[in-house]
């Protein structure tokens, strides 16, 4: 401002300019819904041991929206993630229970994730099926196989507890925060970084903006779109891993519960449904919302069969919050509201 | 012309089928001159445009650049950016939900070696080429500002610092005045002017023939996938070309009837 002299000041809302820092929006959506909930509910959340069992609970899907967010950048989609979760959390307990395995069954079930993510990433780039369909159809597929690998049957893994694996992922720090947190935040900084500072991050933003330009400019669409899917694989995959040794249990319905409430807190966090913007911070804290809403309205007293209506309700408002930042006309009501006040 | 050309086509031949887009087309682009291409729709302007950039192959004929023969096989987008061969398209050549830096250097950032962006070089290196090259002052635009907001021209300014900054040699703009108010056209012909300033070369395609003769030194006419014209700008007046482009239009039509 100083040195070039000739350079118009933007005018500066300092409102405005608080929102447009990422993920502010959600994050006052969060801190408010806590508030909310301390006064409707105030033997819970006044407590600490609510936020211990959030921070123990939310971390596997909130690792698996982080790498949803990712894709939906791109302008994709990937509804297989639940089996992928299912299918990573059954290898892990089955090395485990069977060859006591523990760092070789992570990596074991790691790969395996990592796998079906780059056949998910064949599918759509290369059969030229649209993601939103050819994941439905892996989700099935995937899922169908590991019911005949497993046989349906649950696998418990209670033996885990007091191993060295088990406190690295799950322990609690200093018998309070668990350690899952920890990672997942340590994630969600890579995933921040990857999306924004890398040109990994940088090309899907342009595949997700539109197609033609980032052929245009020389990026190999097909390429980027397969490590992509690799990626969300794998941390789907890391998301199971989490969830088993936490829950010491494997069960055949693993990760289903996941589905909705992942791809909810993608968007309420603030990512593009058009593609082309995705928001690391703003999914964390969504994420965070989604528990919260859930446990608070249970802990407040209103039936359990509520929360998926509040959680519906905060989606609806959040998506289209969201896209009139973006752009007020793509939102038809605000856009015929803005034109007759015009007039 | 005194130095080597920069493209020359020779007997260029390009069809998809039975149709044939391109007949034995021959033309250089000199260093430091622009050429407006002209003709109708279905003349075969965009296939030679596609044909000298890499998108498409030549059915036969040869490509040479800077006097050096071409592989038409192994021709291609990336092949022609490192020869220093950019098309600026008229709505696909930037993405408009991104900020004006990422929109500079996508495709090529400047990158450590893990693939991380030095996003304050790339920040740092927009402004400048905004300020200088494409001299956006003031008007409330900065590097941040994503695509979205900018008008139609602005686009086109963006796109063609972009090209400078790489230091391409020949910038092909396809149309870039296509759908923008009078005003931000002028913007446009000044960024062409712009070009010609920094040394470099510019295919210009365009519809509206004033505009072509206003800024460019070479004028190419092509018709029915054939060179109908090839002359410098200064011989001809504006009412002359008309005149030549209308007399194109008759056996043509007399023909169809």
């Amino acid at each position: 401002m100083s040195a070039g002299g000739n350079v118009t000041q933007a005018r500066t809302n300092p409102v405005a300019s608080f929102f447009k820092i990422e993920g502010t929006a959600t994050a006052l959506v969060f801190v408010v819904l806590i508030v909310v909930f301390m006064i409707t509910a105030p033997r819970a959340f006044l407590g600490y041991r609510v936020y211990m069992s959030f921070m123990a609970s939310v971390p596997p899907p909130l690792i698996i929206a982080l790498g949803l967010t990712l894709v939906a950048t791109a302008g994709e989609m990937d509804l297989s993630f639940p089996s992928v979760v299912a299918f990573a959390s059954y290898v892990f307990a089955f090395l485990f229970q069977q060859y006591d395995m523990t760092w070789l069954a992570l990596i074991a079930a790691l790969a395996t994730g990592t796998a079906m993510g780059f056949v998910n990433g064949l599918v759509v780039t290369k059969l030229g099926i649209p993601s939103m369909i050819a994941t439905l159809a892996m989700m099935f597929l995937w899922g169908g196989l590991l019911t005949v690998v497993s046989n349906g049957l649950t696998v418990a893994i209670p033996a885990i507890d007091g191993t060295l694996i088990q406190s690295i992922m799950v322990g609690r720090v200093g018998g309070i925060v668990p350690m899952q947190m920890i990672w997942a935040i340590g994630i969600s900084i890579f995933v921040w970084q990857l999306l924004n500072r890398h040109r990994f991050g940088e090309n899907i933003l342009f595949i997700g903006d539109s197609m033609k330009v980032a052929k245009v400019v020389g990026i190999q669409i097909d390429r980027e779109k397969i490590k992509l899917f690799t990626l969300m694989g794998f941390l789907s995959a890391l998301a199971g891993v989490f969830l088993t040794v936490e829950t010491t249990t494997y069960f055949n319905q693993q990760g289903q519960g996941y589905l909705l409430t992942v791809i909810a807190a993608v968007f309420i966090g603030g990512t593009s449904i058009f593609g082309g913007s995705g928001k690391i911070v703003g999914t964390v804290f969504a994420s965070l919302i989604v528990a919260v809403i859930e446990a608070g309205l249970v802990a407040s007293g209103v039936q359990g069969f509520w929360t998926r209506f509040f959680i519906g309700l905060v989606f609806i408002i959040s998506v289209v919050m969201n896209t009139a930042i973006e752009d007020p006309d793509k939102v038809p009501l605000i856009k015929s509201v803005r034109s007759r006040l015009r007039h | 012309m005194t130095s080597t050309p920069i493209v020359r086509l020779e007997n260029v031949r390009k069809q998809y089928g039975k149709v044939v887009s391109l007949k034995d087309v021959t033309l250089e682009i000199g260093a430091n001159e622009i050429v407006g291409l002209i003709g109708d729709n279905g003349a075969g302007k965009s296939t030679l445009i596609k044909v000298l950039t890499g998108v498409e192959q030549p059915s036969s004929g040869t490509i040479y650049v800077r006097g050096q023969k071409i592989d038409a096989a192994s021709y291609s987008v990336k092949e022609a950016h490192k020869l220093k061969i950019e098309t600026v398209y008229q709505d696909s050549s930037l993405g408009e939900k991104q900020p004006l830096w990422r929109n500079f250097f996508v495709g090529r950032p400047l990158t450590n070696r893990f693939g991380f962006i030095d996003v304050k070089a790339e920040k740092r290196i927009a402004n400048e080429i905004m300020r200088s090259t494409i001299g956006f002052r003031g008007v409330g635009i900065d590097v941040e500002t994503p695509v979205s907001r900018l008008s139609g021209g602005e686009r086109q300014g963006v796109a063609i610092g972009r090209a400078m900054h790489f230091d391409s040699d020949l910038i092909v703009l396809d149309e870039p005045t296509v759908a923008l108010a009078l005003k931000e056209v002028n913007k446009v012909l000044d960024f062409i002017r712009s070009i010609k300033a920094g040394g470099r070369s510019c295919i210009y395609i365009e519809h509206n023939i004033h505009h072509v003769h206003e800024v460019c030194d070479r004028l190419v006419v092509l018709d029915r996938g054939e060179i109908a014209l090839d002359a410098p700008t200064s011989s001809m007046t504006y009412t002359e070309l008309t005149d030549f482009l209308m007399s194109l239009h008759k056996p043509r039509v007399a023909a169809t009837n």
